[in-house]
Parts: C-alpha cells; sequence; structure tokens
C-alpha cells in the first residue's frame, strides 16, 4: 500500500512540476510528467501483481480519518479485483503516456507561443491527475471518498477531452460529456447514500451485504444505470463516441482502454457486495449487453471518422463484457457454476483483451491523425506504404478486435460462446432456447465486426492515396512505435497463452463468485489450454502456409504491374471504393431501421444526367431519437411557463414577497401543529 | 484401448489426411463436368481442376505495385485456415484427428478468418472490383454465419456435446428416428450456405466476374501464379468442408467395416457435387437484393430447427 500512495504521490508531484515547467520549456515539462507516470506506474505494479499472485507483499489496506461528519474515511484497500484493473491503469497509462509525449510535442522549445505551452503543461497536468484519480477510484473503499476521486476522473478527462479547445466540435463534445457523467455520478449518489450503513453514518463499503438487505434490487438498478453511464452501456453510452473522438490520441486511448471499465470495474464491485443475484438480474445485463453490442457495431461500420468508429467498437466490446457478466450471474442465480465461470472468466478476459487491443488501436489511429491530420477515413488510403510500421499494427489490432482466430480477443468470445451453449444444453425449455438464439445475435455481432474492420483497414491503410495529406504521411516516432508493440506482441502472446491469463485472474472470479472459479470451469469440459494450444498451430500452420508460397514463388520468379484495371488505362485513386460504399448494403439496406443512417440522395437522372447529390446523417440514432426528443419534449413543456419571466421588476418584487408571505405562514402553522 | 484399436485410429486419421489433401478437386471438376453435360458440351475432363493447380504452381507470379505484404498474406492466411478447420471435421463416420470442447465455435470464426483474410487482401489492390467483392462478400457472410452457427446449435441440442466429431458423430442416425424435422431443415439450410460460401449459382457465377456476379470470384481478381493456385485449392477444400457436414447429416450411414465407410462417403460427396452441378444449371443467377433475403431465409429455417426441438 505503501508503494502505492508513493505512485499516487509521485503522479500528483510530476504533474504540478510539469504545469509549474511548462510555460518555459514545454520539452521539459512532458519529460517531466512522461517521468512521473512512468516511474509511478511501475511502482504501483509491484503491489498490484502482488495482490493478484498473493505474494503478500507488505499490507493491503489503509483507513485513516477524513471528513468522519459526512460519513467519509480515508479507506483504501487492495483486494484482487481492485488490483486486477490497476494493473490495467498503471500498465495503460504508462504507454500512453510515452506515447503522448511524441504525440503532443511540438517541434522545439522555441516555436510554440507561452498559451500553447501552458496548454501542454495543463494538459500534462490533467493526464497524471486523470491516471491517480483512477487508481484511487479502484482502492477507495468509502463511499464519499470514491465518489470525490470519482469526480475528479470525470474533470480531469473533461480537461483533456477539450484539449483542441478552439474547435468547436471538441468543446460540444466535451460538454456533452460532462453532462453524462455528471447525470451518471447522481445515481452513484442515491446508490452510495442506500448502500450506507445510516445507523453508524458511515459509507464504508467492502464487505459483501447481507443477503435480506431491503434495497438489493434498487441498488442494482442503480449500479447499472450509474457505472454503465462511465461503461458505455446502451442507452447511456451517447457521450462515448463524442469523447472519444474529440480527445487527443492517447488520452482516447486511456479513456477507451481503462477509463470505461471503471465503470465495468463499478459494476463488479456491486455484484460483489450485493452476493447471489437475483434470477432476472442476469438476463438484463444479457440484454443489454447485447443490444449495445449490435448497436455499436452496427454504428460502427458506417462512420467516417477512424476514432468515431473505434470509439463505437468500444461500445460493443462493452455490450459483450456486460454479456459475460450477464451470463455469470444468470448461472450464479441458478447454482450452475460452471456457467457463471464460463461467463465471468470470459468478461474479465475481454476486459484485458479490449484494453490491449482498443490501446493499440487508438494509438495506431493517432498515428494516422498526427501524419496525415485528417481523421476522415474517405481521405486516406495507401498508409501500408508510407506509414508500414503504423499500418501494420493497426492491422493487427484491426485482426484482434474482429475476435479472430489465433489473436487474443477470439479466446474470451470462445468463453462467452460456451457459456451460452452451456447454459442453452443444461437449461431445460425456453431459457436454454434464449440462451441459443444469444449464440446466434453473437455470431451476427461477429459478423458484423468483420465488415467493420475489414472496411476500417481497407479503406485507411490499403490501396492508394485519396488525397494528399495521405499520400505525404510519415510513419510515427520510435516512441509512438513503442506502446504499440508492446501491446501487439501481448495481444498476439495473450492469444496463445490464455491459460497463463485465466490462472493469474482466476484469483479475481473467485473473489466475486466465492467459489473455485478454475475447478468450476474444468467441470465445463471447457479448456482454455487446449485452445492455447490450438491457437499455436494455426499459427503454425500460416508459417507453414507463408513457407510454402514463398518457396513456390521464389522457384517460379515474380514480376511487378500495375493493378488489373480492365483495360482503362489511367485509373484514379478516386475509383476505389470508398468507405461508405462499403458498408452500403449492410448498412442502408439490412440493418434494423432504427440503426440505419438517414440517406438523402438525388441520384443521376434523365439521359445527360446533371448534378446530383447524397447526403447521410450517421449520427446516434439514441441521440437522435432518445434523448433529443425528449429533451425537445421537456424544452417545449417547459417553455409553457416562459410567461413567468417576463422581465418586470415590480412583479419579482411581487413574486419574492408572495414567497416569503408563504414561507411565514407555512412556519406559523407548524408551530401550532406542534404545540 | 488396446493396440489394434490404437492402430485403426491411427490409420483413419492418415486417411483423413490424404481424403482431404487429395480429394477437394476431383469434386470442383465433376460439378463442371456436371454443368457441361447439361448444356450438351463435353466439358473438361474430371481431373481438370489437379492439370490447373500443377499448372499455376509452376507460373511465375505478377504482383501489382499497389500491393503490400497484405495481398500476399491473403492466399496464405486463407489455406492455413481452412486446412486447419478440415481437421476438426468428421469425414464420413469417422472422428476428425482434432476434437475439443467447443470447436464449433472455432469451426465457423477459421472461416470467417479466410473470409476476412481475402477481403483485406483484396482490397489491397486499390481497384474497384476488388472492393465491390470484398464488401459483397462480407456483408453476405455476415448473414451466413448465423445460419451455419444455428444447424451447429441443432446438432449440439440433439447430441448434448459440443464437439463437432461427437455432433456429427455416430449419434446422427438415432437422431433421424428421433427429429427428422428439424434435421431436414438444417440440411436444406446448411445447402443454402454452402452455395453462398463457395461462389455456386443462384449467389455468384465461378466462371465470371462481370458486375452482377462480383462476388468471390472478383476477389481474386489480381492474383497470379502459386499465389492463385492456393487459392483454388482453398476454395475446393471449403467446398469439401462444407459438403462434408452435408453429407454427415444427409448420409449417416456407417458400416461394419470401418474401411467401407470411406468408398461410400466419397460416393455420397460425389452425388453431391453433382447435385450441386444440377442446381447451378437449372436455376438462373438471383438479383442481388435477393441474396440477403435468401441468407436470412436459411437462417430462420435453422433456427426454427432449433425451436422445433425445444419442448
Amino acid at each position: 500500500m505503501t508503494l502505492l500512495l508513493w505512485a499516487i504521490g509521485l503522479l500528483l508531484g510530476s504533474g504540478m512540476a510539469a504545469l509549474l515547467v511548462s510555460r518555459k520549456s514545454p520539452i521539459l515539462a512532458t519529460r517531466l510528467a512522461i517521468g512521473g507516470v512512468v516511474i509511478g506506474c511501475l511502482l504501483g505494479l509491484v503491489p498490484a501483481s502482488a495482490a493478484l499472485y498473493d505474494w503478500g507483499i507488505g499490507a493491503n489496506a489503509l483507513s485513516e480519518e477524513w471528513m468522519t461528519e459526512l460519513g467519509g474515511s480515508l479507506r483504501l484497500r487492495l483486494d484482487p479485483l481492485s488490483a486486477f484493473f490497476a494493473i490495467l491503469i498503471l500498465g495503460i497509462s504508462a504507454l500512453a503516456a510515452v506515447y503522448g509525449g511524441e504525440y503532443m510535442l511540438p517541434r522545439n522549445d522555441a516555436g510554440q507561443s507561452k498559451t500553447a505551452n501552458k496548454k501542454l503543461g495543463f494538459a500534462w497536468f490533467f493526464f497524471n491527475v486523470l491516471v491517480a484519480s483512477m487508481l484511487l477510484v479502484v482502492l477507495a473503499r468509502n463511499g464519499l471518498l470514491f465518489l470525490v476521486a470519482w469526480e475528479i476522473m470525470a474533470l480531469a478527462s473533461y480537461f483533456l477531452v477539450t484539449y483542441e479547445s478552439e474547435r468547436e466540435d471538441v468543446c460540444r463534445a466535451g460538454w456533452i460529456y460532462l453532462v453524462a457523467t455528471h447525470l451518471g455520478t447522481a445515481f452513484l449518489l442515491i446508490f452510495f447514500v442506500l448502500l450506507g450503513d445510516t445507523e453508524t453514518g458511515s459509507l464504508d463499503f467492502g464487505i459483501p451485504l447481507a443477503g435480506d438487505h431491503p434495497a438489493r434490487t434498487a441498488l442494482f438498478l442503480l449500479a447499472v444505470v450509474g457505472f454503465g453511464t462511465k461503461a458505455g452501456l446502451v442507452p447511456f453510452h451517447v457521450w462515448l463516441p463524442e469523447a472519444h473522438a474529440a480527445a487527443p490520441s492517447h488520452v482516447s486511448a486511456l479513456m477507451s482502454a481503462v477509463m470505461i471499465k471503471l465503470g465495468i470495474y463499478g459494476l463488479l464491485r456491486t455484484i460483489y457486495l450485493l452476493g447471489t443475484p437475483e434470477p432476472w438480474w442476469g438476463p438484463t445485463l444479457m440484454i443489454i449487453g447485447l443490444v449495445g453490442g449490435l448497436l455499436g457495431i452496427s454504428q460502427a461500420l458506417y462512420q467516417r471518422d477512424l476514432k468515431r468508429v473505434l470509439a463505437y467498437s468500444s461500445i460493443e466490446n462493452i455490450g459483450l463484457i456486460t454479456l459475460g457478466i450477464g451470463i455469470g450471474l444468470w448461472g450464479w442465480s441458478a447454482d450452475q457454476m460452471g456457467i457463471a465461470a464460463l461467463g465471468f472468466a470470459g468478461a474479465i478476459l475481454h476486459i484485458w483483451n479490449h484494453a490491449l487491443m482498443k490501446g493499440l488501436m487508438f494509438f495506431a489511429a493517432g498515428g494516422v491523425v498526427h501524419s496525415t491530420g485528417t481523421r476522415d477515413m474517405e481521405k486516406l488510403g495507401g498508409l501500408i506504404k508510407t506509414m508500414p510500421w503504423t499500418a501494420t499494427l493497426l492491422i493487427v489490432g484491426a485482426a484482434a478486435l474482429a475476435a479472430l482466430p489465433p489473436l487474443n480477443a477470439f479466446v474470451s468470445e470462445w468463453l462467452l460462446y460456451l457459456g451460452l451453449l452451456r447454459a442453452g444444453l443444461d437449461f431445460p425449455d425456453s431459457r436454454g432456447l434464449g440462451a441459443l438464439l444469444a449464440v446466434g445475435m453473437l455470431a451476427t455481432i461477429g459478423g458484423l465486426t468483420a465488415v467493420c474492420f475489414v472496411r476500417l483497414l481497407g479503406i485507411a491503410c490499403l490501396g492508394t492515396a485519396r488525397s494528399d495529406e495521405a499520400r505525404h504521411a510519415h510513419d510515427a516516432g520510435p516512441a509512438m512505435r513503442l506502446p504499440m508493440l508492446i501491446l501487439a506482441s501481448l495481444c498476439i502472446a495473450s492469444g496463445v497463452l490464455p491459460l497463463v491469463l485465466i490462472t493469474v485472474f482466476s484469483r479475481v472470479m473467485n473473489q466475486i463468485l466465492g467459489a473455485d472459479a478454475l475447478a468450476n470451469l474444468d467441470s465445463t469440459g471447457a479448456s482454455v489450454a487446449v485452445l492455447g494450444w490450438v491457437q499455436l498451430a494455426i499459427w503454425a500452420a500460416i508459417g507453414c502456409s507463408a513457407a510454402l508460397l514463398w518457396r513456390l514463388v521464389s522457384k517460379s520468379g515474380t514480376a511487378a504491374h500495375g493493378t488489373w484495371d480492365c483495360g482503362f488505362a489511367a485509373p484514379t485513386a478516386r475509383m476505389q471504393y470508398t468507405g461508405r460504399s462499403f458498408a452500403e448494403i449492410m448498412a442502408e439496406r439490412l440493418l434494423p431501421l432504427p440503426f440505419r443512417p438517414r440517406v438523402s440522395r438525388t441520384g443521376p437522372q434523365g439521359l445527360f444526367p446533371g448534378q446530383s447529390s447524397f447526403q447521410a446523417d450517421c449520427s446516434d440514432p439514441v441521440t437522435e431519437r432518445g434523448y433529443v426528443w425528449l429533451f425537445q419534449r421537456v424544452g417545449n413543456a417547459c417553455m409553457r411557463l416562459w410567461w413567468v419571466q417576463h422581465g418586470t421588476i415590480n412583479l419579482y418584487l411581487v413574486y419574492l414577497m408572495v414567497l416569503i408571505f408563504l414561507g411565514l405562514a407555512w412556519m406559523t402553522v407548524r408551530t401550532w401543529v406542534l404545540l | 484401448m488396446n493396440i489394434m484399436e490404437v492402430v485403426l485410429t491411427i490409420l483413419h486419421v492418415l486417411i483423413h489426411f490424404t481424403v482431404a489433401a487429395t480429394f477437394p478437386p476431383l469434386l470442383l471438376g465433376i460439378i463442371n463436368k456436371t454443368k457441361a453435360l447439361f448444356a450438351g458440351r463435353v466439358g473438361p475432363p474430371l481431373l481438370q481442376p489437379y492439370y490447373d493447380l500443377l499448372r499455376l504452381f509452376q507460373k511465375g507470379s505478377v504482383f501489382s505495385t499497389t500491393t503490400s505484404w497484405v495481398f500476399r498474406a491473403g492466399p496464405v492466411v486463407g489455406l492455413a485456415a481452412v486446412a486447419m478447420a478440415l481437421l476438426f471435421v468428421p469425414l464420413g463416420h469417422h472422428a476428425a484427428p482434432l476434437s475439443f470442447t467447443g470447436d464449433l465455435i472455432l469451426l465457423a470464426y477459421l472461416l470467417g478468418l479466410a473470409r476476412f483474410v481475402t477481403a483485406a487482401a483484396a482490397l489491397d489492390t486499390g481497384s474497384p472490383f476488388e472492393g465491390m467483392g470484398a464488401a459483397r462478400e462480407v456483408t453476405f457472410g455476415c448473414l451466413a454465419e448465423p445460419a451455419l452457427f444455428f444447424g451447429l446449435l441443432v446438432m449440439a441440442k440433439l447430441s448434448k456435446s459440443l464437439q463437432v466429431s461427437t455432433m456429427l458423430g455416430d449419434a446422427v442416425e438415432a437422431d433421424w428416428q428421433v427429429a427428422a424435422a428439424p434435421l431436414v431443415l438444417v440440411a436444406a439450410s446448411w445447402f443454402i450456405v454452402m452455395l453462398v460460401e463457395n461462389c455456386r449459382i443462384p449467389f455468384d457465377d465461378p466462371n465470371t466476374h462481370l458486375e452482377l456476379t462480383m462476388v468471390h470470384e472478383v476477389m481474386v481478381l489480381d492474383h497470379s501464379g502459386p499465389a492463385l493456385g492456393m487459392i483454388l485449392y482453398t476454395a475446393a477444400l471449403k467446398l469439401f468442408l462444407f459438403g462434408a457436414l452435408i453429407v454427415r447429416i444427409a448420409v449417416p450411414v456407417s458400416t461394419v467395416n470401418g474401411f467401407a465407410d470411406w468408398p461410400l462417403f466419397l460416393a455420397a460427396m460425389a452425388v453431391l457435387a453433382v447435385v450441386i452441378g444440377v442446381v447451378e444449371s437449372v436455376l438462373a443467377r438471383l438479383r442481388l437484393v435477393a441474396i440477403p433475403q435468401l441468407l436470412v431465409a436459411a437462417g430462420l429455417l435453422a433456427a426454427f430447427g432449433m425451436v422445433l426441438l425445444t419442448k
């Protein structure tokens, strides 16, 4: 625990230092901040991994007095659940800091204005504050402390999201994010008040509640809404695409890989506190997860903005994680611990896998944005020639996100499938049928993911460049390449060594389920070890196949030529398929109607057609049809009271007099009643 | 298990490898011959695909300057994925060489991997032809996968097992007495999926790559030489895989002597190839907008078979 406190202190200290130095020398400020983050994270990783392995280094708890009048206390504790998320936070933050150093750095000390330097200093300050607050969130065991850390996390990330505040869309995105996160925090406020032990007046939590706690259902629902807003569960996800697209890429990576997982952490912590779940909790989470998965990926495959595609893909993966938690709860409540183990194993492994993959993808997308200056994939293309490292790693990340064997996401999805299949075979009648239909939905989501990521990597990286920016792109520097390489290697390694990961994470599952997760996994017949070997065999098969082709090609010789163009002697880059046309059949014709983009086109008419137009609006359907509709209704209803605000001071004074009179009358009545 | 059974198992695995490696191009030959006979032509010899493969493996390659390692990786990873998938599919009565709980998911996702890399390699050329093919391929694949899945789920529910070898093993004969209707629905649904995944009329014409039929053939337009040979061989393997699945459900015979199953299986595959040839000769290519409808219908057939099993 001491090491963790030192880590937090180092993070905050280096952030302050970076802020103070930034006006004079932004490069020194950046180095200070990155150094602080990396050293702090390395320090923190020691106790975190020890807690996960149970090496017993030092005490894992801290308890101090703090704001006791309000029910608060400085209670920190590191148990396996916290340790798992702490490892994720610390690891990805360190990589994001190293990446961000090059991403945000000006070319030299002299080139920037004082304001730009100060802005950079503030950005690093808030980055360090963000990492420290996230760490505090997973360590906190008191409601007040948790909420304070949660709020600091939200504010720090808000300031990071609005780094490019001169752009109007960035400001709008930041505003939506701020409103959404505070709405979620409001539910969390009520959650902690309900959770708190009102007799002793403290808000400490950490021990599972008694099974007959009166507010169990309310607590669960409040947690789903409150933590779901942070995680990006449908329909509370509307801030995610805006914020993750607008933020600088290393912040997007941190937010998507780690911060939204803190919402899942909160959900898991709630489940741990509430103990054996009610029968309807699992299916509720499963449905929310499946809908989120479907909505996320169906929106992702039509977006032009690279980072919005990745943000919607995050929503989809959070949906899958929630599906896994739902399967776990379902099995737990039906006392089928094998299914529960499968569900939780899939969810936790997917949390790990998605953090790696999404971090990698946002880093790669950031490299593209940094080099070409544009996020629009319709202006990209041919990046694999101009920026080979970044493009290759983006392709690896895309293949991983599409859950293809032999990469890592396939293992976690396999566990989810197995959980559903076991439920489908073991549960009789309609419950089993529901599980099997969920398998079909999951397969559809998998297919849509393939569409989305073939489109992403094909339009952005392959083919020929569609604009000058893409033609003159340059590859990422070493500081940006190293984190990507580390994450890509971890993705590949996680694919072939799933047993190692499951064994390490089994302590987390044991804590939540209160049972031996590995034994339950074995009882279902699912063998992650065998899958690991099979994935290794697939790599070997690919290697043999590559050797075969290489042998045959080198024996018979090669020649180079242009792409065959049907005899048309002058192909241009504009003739290639665009992102819109790639997704057209799926998005405009085959998706469910609410998920389709709103398209208006006037096609070429007549024998000698003139100009035609095409317009597609792919804003989020939940925002458009849900929130905007709701807010407009509420706004219109409130407009009926507009007559109250007429602007005449005299009548406002009359209002005041009336209210004072009413207040005095109320007090008098109360005194009479009491007497 | 005594030594005799071990030896027999090893022998059957070896035969599995040999059949899976050598037989598939003959299926293509049978289909082409059937189509030719229907059209009143003599047609190419039955062994023509083998001659094509030999010729292609010896030819030089032309690689486009627009392409990169992704283009070379397409045929490589596609072949590896489909070959690995074939190791999980039981041919005829005998179990597959590899089998573990949950390998049905791996089977479907390996086919998805092959589709993914082929589409990526197609987009690497920077040509609108391949782009169109890739777009249609991944879209139709997204719809065909649930149909494949629902069929596998029906078999899983019938056999109470999650291993493909057990699902399509000895239990299938007994299943026909108990659940004939779901099995018919699954067979029909898988037949449609097989036609889609393997580039057959009425979904796609394997002989042309004009705009109406730009799905599979056009994705591999730019490949040449040994890479094209690998693609042709992978296509044959994929057809063989789907055919094996259908034959196992439709004709679940097993003889007393284990070795007699193999000629029976090969004969059934040949009959299936003739049936595919007849279907291709009799039907016309569907309109593009009708293909998703038919795929959804296939998915619903299999899903309905699954519902029928729930009592």
